[in-house]
Parts: structure tokens; sequence; C-alpha cells
């Protein structure tokens, strides 16, 4: 485990940084991601809401939706910078936790 | 690229769940058949950075934004197999914790972002990176692998996406679910992803690949009996 160190300390060092991510978008007026729009921005752009769209877009609740930690969608930008750190960190740690248990269980028995 | 829940219509998304789920079986395989316990923690290391590269959006400017993901640079390292396994991990917690992705679209994320992507730019990186067998060759190949990889996956997420009107438009001529037809959705979300994104994932890939390689870490591209490669 001891060769992997440096490598989790630079994605922590990314974890840190990951406010880049939301800040340039916003200063620079970026908007959101091609077919990632909400519902709204999307009568906007066609004049309608397509009714599947509509039935199916709120079918999941995301706990932590953008990033943004519950309570904090509409919170000035510091302030998600610090949701969007908090995500960063829980992602790093749900995203290798969950694989590493999988691969292990995976690799029981390889050398 | 992260399709919402709401722009496939069931045909589509039941389709990519069936296609992935064969596909997650094979990748298991393949990584317990060839990667060597002590290699496993690259893994999740894999799953874990392309979470975060994920999270680095990139503005076009006054338009829209976008993001690399380095799903190229984790199959160099640990195989394009082993690279699908990882960074579908990563795209499922994005849709069950952060929404970012539907959950009826895991499927058709995971294959555009975590098969198409890797295994392209992995295929164009082996068939380079022969031609050009220096340290600079090496990364260069693996930045145009990531360059297309990306590229490629933004052209079948924008197949999904341009499909739907086709499938599914009710007799007013109303869309059911995404709206734009294939003339749109190809040259909107190819061109951004050739000209901006893919370059940003080109210099990621070739950068870091360059960096390892004369880093006391080069083991971390070796197969050294471990690479879950074919």
């Amino acid at each position: 485990m001891k060769e992997y160190r440096p490598y989790w300390v630079a994605l922590l060092v990314m974890a840190a940084l990951s406010p880049i991510g939301l800040y340039l978008p916003e200063l620079l007026r970026a908007g959101s991601a091609w077919g990632e729009w909400g519902l709204e921005e999307v009568r906007q752009m066609i004049g309608y809401t397509p009714s599947g769209m509509e039935r199916l877009s709120d079918l999941w609740k995301a706990p932590i939706p953008d990033y943004a930690l519950p309570g904090q969608e509409e919170a000035p930008l510091a302030h998600r910078s610090l949701s969007y750190v908090l995500s960063a960190v829980l992602g790093v740690a749900l995203c290798g936790g969950g694989t590493y248990v999988l691969t292990r269980w995976l690799t029981k028995g390889n050398r | 690229m992260h399709i919402p829940d709401g722009y496939l219509g069931p045909p589509t998304y039941l389709a990519t769940y069936a296609a992935c789920i064969p596909l997650w079986g094979l990748a298991a395989r393949k990584v317990r058949a060839a990667l060597a316990a002590r290699r496993a923690p690259l893994l999740a290391l894999a799953a874990a950075f392309s979470f975060l590269v994920m999270m680095f959006n990139i503005p076009l400017p006054g338009a829209t934004t976008g993001h690399a993901v380095g799903g190229v640079l984790i199959a160099v390292a640990v195989g394009p197999w082993g690279a699908a396994l990882a960074i579908s991990i990563a795209l499922v917690i994005q849709a069950l914790l952060f929404g970012d992705g539907g959950i009826t679209a895991i499927g058709a994320n995971c294959l555009n972002i975590a098969f198409v992507m890797p295994f392209t730019g992995y295929a164009v990186y082996r068939v380079l990176s022969r031609l050009l067998p220096s340290r600079k060759g090496q990364a260069i190949s693996a930045g145009i692998g990531g360059w297309l990889g990306l590229t490629m996956a933004s052209f079948t997420a924008a197949l999904m996406f341009g499909l739907q009107p086709w499938l599914h438009t009710a007799g007013d001529g109303r869309a059911l679910y995404a709206p734009y037809p294939l003339s749109v959705t190809v040259p909107a979300m190819v061109l951004e992803h050739l000209l901006l994104f893919g370059l940003v994932e080109a210099l990621l890939t070739g950068l870091v690949v360059y960096h390892l390689q004369g880093s006391r870490s080069a083991w971390v591209l070796r197969p050294a009996g471990g690479e879950v490669s074919q």
C-alpha cells in the first residue's frame, strides 16, 4: 500500500483544487453542458417541455445534487466551492473504497 | 456527456443497460484473470482519479461546459477492461449520489464513457505507440488516444440523443424525450469535444504518461504480468 501513498496525496490535492471546475465556467458564463439542461432550460430552448422528459426527470432525487450539499444549491460561490471540495473528497473515498473492495474480491487468490 | 434522466426513452435506456450487463461481467472476468493482487489498488486509484477529473468543468466561454475523463490514461495503466470497470464505478456513484447523469441513463453513460472511450483510445495508443517507440512518442500516442477516445464517446452519446426524436415524437410533432435530431446533436457534441475538451484530455493524458515514464513510478504503466489488456 505504501507505494500508492503519493498518488492518494495527489488526488487530495486535486480535490482541493476542484473548485476551479466550478469558478471557471461561472466566470466565463459557460452555462450547462450540452444535453444536460434542466426542464426549464429545455422549455426556453424549444418552447415546450417534452412530456416523457418531464415524467422521468425527477425519478431520482440525488442527495447531493450537482455536488452541492443539501441546502447549499443556491448558496454563494464561495460556499458552494466548500461543498464542491467535500463532495470531491467523498467521491474519492467512495470510488476508491468501492473499487478497492470489488477488485480485492475479484483478484483474491491472484498473486 | 452525462446523459440525465428524461433524455432517453425506455427502449434506449433498457437496451444500453442490456448491453452493459454482459460487458461488466466480461470486464470483471478479465480483471480477475489478469490483474495481480498487488495492482488492485491501482484500479481504486483510477476510479477516484476519473471521478475528480470529471469535476473540472472546462468552459466554452458564453456557450457550454465539458470535461476530460482520464479514461485513456487509465487504460494505458491498467488496460481497457480495468478502465471500464473503474470508470463505471465512478459513473454509478456520480449518478446515485450527485445526480450527475441519470439513473435510467447509467447504462448509456457507461457505454459511452466507460467502454467506448477507453477502448477506442487504447486501440489508437497501441497502434501509434508501436510507430513512435520513444518516450515522447509514447506520450504523444497516449495523448492522441485520449483526444480521439473522448471524441468518439461524444459521438456515441450524440447518436443516443439524436435517435430520440426519431423514436419518440407525438402526433403534434412534439418530442417526448431529447428533442434534437442527429443533424444537430452530432455536430454540436463532436465538434466541442474534437476542438476543446478532447484537447484538454490529450494534454492531461500525454503529460501524465510522459511524467510517469520518467519517474520511479514507471511500473504503473508497465504490464509487469498484471496488465489487463486483452
